[in-house]
């Protein structure tokens, strides 16, 4: 051990939470009419449809697919016919995706799920084979497919393992209502992730605006058998601190190298909601077609349901009764990584965590003074002016240079800065022109 | 229904914190408040009358100036407090046209020719006075003892100069200076005012500790070092409002935090330099135009270590 004698202090920024207008039990939403399921809901890549127009499917029946390695299946979320297939805006690549639309018979008919009947003997193998077959995907914004991250390659010993209940986006209250509502199944799912991965010691962090999600964690990790390996910790409640690399400095004082993943420095990091639907997968064998999603803000009634993927965000509003006042932004996501959609018609999907109502603030920017706020909020510790800089100058090279490829566009510099500059939409500019060039290369 | 209806869409973070520039430089007007009234306090009418005429011919200039460039303005406080500082400054008894042509230099040169706020190199108040220093310097270096709101001032000279002669014992000297009670510039003279205003910024959030107490730090040990009396060089002369309101100021100063370390370093360092070796006998004004001078560099050449900048993963054990 290395004698620090300056420790670097977090960063970050203090957000108002916004969180108390859904901290109330799950709802079940009732099934949609119709679904429109995008055939690419994942970071990787997009699937293939395996159903035609006028194909009879049924629940949990896999739709479509993709050979490659870093992708995930997308399922039917209801049973009925394929009425048509048609063509969306992936919100976080800007890209059109196909998309299958399903009109739904009303029963909800499931496809006969593959049970096991001793769950805890199943090998690797067979459970990663599950967990991919149930289309699983990172479920706290960043829809990774799950399977690959729970498959290092060989020679990467991972030590620690990080089941991730921070929830630091305000206005979010999904994954909590998912600690308290399903934390046995939390708990299970982590045990299976362990079973994969054999870490030495596995953390549940949470932060500490959640006591009740702590205590009932702690609670249920002292019922049962793993609680020696099991530690429930709390984080101060700091923006962006469920971000992998920020929870893995805050909680164990370690880097994940520039360019390189948390594995890196022998660390795994899922999403409690993730862990969840792990559980459901190689227990249940159900595939992922649903998740908690916190419809929030400038609606009549806020609240925290269960819905289908493909459900249209415009039934979501509906059911929470309808735009209050003059909102004029809808985001996907919470209100600072999330994505502002021109209309109600895009579905929900995999990664939709939140649906956020909002009356939106008007930008204008001015000069940057210089006053170094953004210097002290960046959590990967870069310097935010000096990119949006390069970036407004077109001196993208310099951007490199100034380690832009580290930004994860958090947000919690634009947030700071006094004088309004849309610092992430400066870098966001930067960084797609880098791609551009490097491709043409 | 909801009724069909396009929504905007504008860029993330959706989020935002609200303290805008204006706020800021307003904070900075209140904060300043203390010293202004304690300049207030001890030089009377005449002060108050350099306060109005300074903030008054800063704003207009700035305005002219931004109709010239063709530029928006915006009442943003900044041309307030460039306006208030440079009164702060100057001595009690200057002309007020002096007082017009400086504050005047301050925005028009040594902010806008630059490119307005944000983009100066100097900072302007302290630009304003060596620009007067330069042209008019027997009003310039002319004080007078504390003599509230009755007429008749008596010119004395400041503790800093080599002509000041002090009678009484070293502690009543220290009480004088830390509440103000003696020669100087309008709001240099009381330490505990500026003080607490500086501390006010600190617990705000608006000003970082690194420059402030870098730079008197310095001069404290430096002083020291020097067989000097630290204490009274703290409390003379301009260090304290130099420290807390003039060389925090954002545009002018380096950006890093390591960097705001080295520039309080320096300045206290030149500072120091200039009271004990200079032909002057206070140092804060040009110490801090020089480390502004220098800001750019200390920004190209300091930087911030970002998260896993590694050279190879470290293993355990």
């Amino acid at each position: 051990m290395r004698f620090k004698l300056f420790k670097r202090g977090s960063r970050g920024v203090k957000l108002a939470e916004n969180k108390s207008h859904t901290e109330k039990p799950i709802e079940i939403f009732p099934l949609p009419e119709k679904v429109t399921i995008p055939l690419q809901q994942n970071i990787g890549a997009p699937c293939v449809a395996t159903v035609k127009r006028g194909d009879k499917v049924l629940t949990g029946q896999k739709i479509g697919d993709s050979e490659r390695f870093v992708s995930a299946p997308v399922h039917a979320t209801i049973s009925g016919e394929v009425s048509a297939t048609t063509t969306v805006i992936n919100p976080p690549t800007g890209q059109p995706v196909s998309a299958v639309v399903i009109t739904s018979d009303g029963e909800d008919k499931w496809v006969k799920l593959e049970v096991p009947k001793n769950p805890e003997k199943l090998s690797v193998k067979e459970i990663l084979g599950k967990i991919r077959e149930a289309g699983m995907v990172g479920l706290g914004g960043a829809t990774f497919p799950t399977h690959v991250k729970l498959a290092p390659p060989e020679g990467k010993k991972i030590d620690t393992l990080i089941i991730n209940g921070c929830e630091c986006e305000p206005y979010i209250t999904s994954d909590h209502r998912v600690m308290l509502e399903y934390g046995e199944k939390v708990l299970a799912g982590a045990n299976i992730i362990c079973k994969l991965l054999s870490p030495e010691v596995t953390y549940i962090a949470i932060e500490d605006n959640k006591p009740d999600a702590i205590e009932h964690m702690r609670r249920l990790v002292a019922k049962t058998e793993f609680k020696n390996n099991f530690k429930v910790v709390s984080l101060k409640s700091k923006y962006p601190m469920g971000a992998e690399k920020t929870l893995i400095k805050n909680l164990l004082d370690r880097e994940v190298p520039i360019g390189g993943l948390p594995l890196d420095v022998g660390v795994v990091v899922h999403n409690v909601s993730t862990t969840k639907a792990i559980y459901d997968a190689t227990f249940d064998g159900k595939p992922l077609i649903e998740r908690v999603v916190t419809v929030t803000g400038a609606v009549k009634k806020p609240k925290n349901l269960l819905v289908r993927f493909g459900t249209p965000l415009r039934s979501l509003i509906e059911y929470c009764g309808g735009i209050d006042g003059k909102a004029s932004e809808v985001i996907l996501g919470g209100p600072m990584m999330g994505i502002s959609q021109p209309d109600l018609d895009f579905p929900m999907v995999k990664g939709t965590n939140c649906v956020l109502v909002k009356e939106s603030t008007p930008i204008k920017e001015q000069d940057c003074i210089s006053c170094g706020r953004c210097l002290e909020a960046c959590p990967m510790h870069l310097m935010p002016t000096t990119l949006a800089k390069y970036a407004k100058a077109g001196r993208y090279d310099d951007c490199k240079k100034t380690y832009i490829d580290d930004c994860f566009e958090c947000g919690a510099c634009a947030y700071t800065c006094p004088a309004n500059i849309p610092i992430v939409q400066y870098i966001k500019v930067a960084k797609s022109e880098l791609i551009k060039r490097r491709a043409n290369k | 229904m909801t009724p069909e209806r396009k929504f905007l869409v504008s860029p993330g973070p959706h989020l935002w914190r609200g303290l805008s520039t204006s706020k800021i430089m307003y904070i900075v007007v209140v904060a300043l408040m203390l010293p202004t009234a304690a300049g207030v306090y001890f030089f009377g009418y005449q002060a108050l009358s350099v306060i109005a005429v300074s903030i008054v011919a800063a704003v207009l200039a700035e305005y002219l100036v931004k109709k010239l460039r063709k530029r928006a303005f915006v009442m943003d406080g900044s041309a307030v407090v460039t306006g208030l500082l440079l009164a702060l400054i100057l001595p009690p008894t200057i002309p007020l046209w002096m007082v017009a042509v400086g504050s005047i230099f301050s925005i028009a040169i040594v902010k806008e020719a630059f490119g307005g706020l944000g983009h100066n190199i100097f900072n302007p108040a302290l630009g304003g006075r060596a620009f007067l220093a330069a042209c008019f310097s027997v009003k310039m270096t002319t004080w007078v003892s504390p003599m509230g709101f009755s007429a008749d001032a008596v010119t004395t000279a400041t503790p800093l100069s080599t002509s000041f002669i002090w009678e009484g014992d070293k502690l009543s000297l220290y009480r004088d200076l830390f509440l103000g009670n003696t020669g100087g510039s309008i709001g240099e003279t009381s330490a505990l005012l500026i003080l607490i205003g500086g501390i006010l910024l600190l617990a705000l959030g608006i000003i970082n500790w690194r420059i402030p107490v870098a730079y008197i730090g310095t001069v404290a040990l430096f002083t020291l070092a020097l067989g000097g009396d630290a204490i009274f060089h703290i409390l003379a002369g301009g260090l304290m409002l130099g420290a807390f309101f003039m060389a925090t100021d954002y545009v002018t100063s380096p950006i890093t935090a390591r960097g705001r370390i080295i520039f309080g370093i320096g300045a206290g360092i030149l500072t120091v330099v200039i009271r004990r070796f200079g032909g002057l006998p206070e140092g804060v004004c040009y110490s801090i135009l020089f480390m502004n001078a220098i800001t750019p560099l200390i920004d190209r050449y300091v930087k911030v270590r970002p998260y896993g900048l590694v050279k190879k993963v470290e293993s355990e054990g």
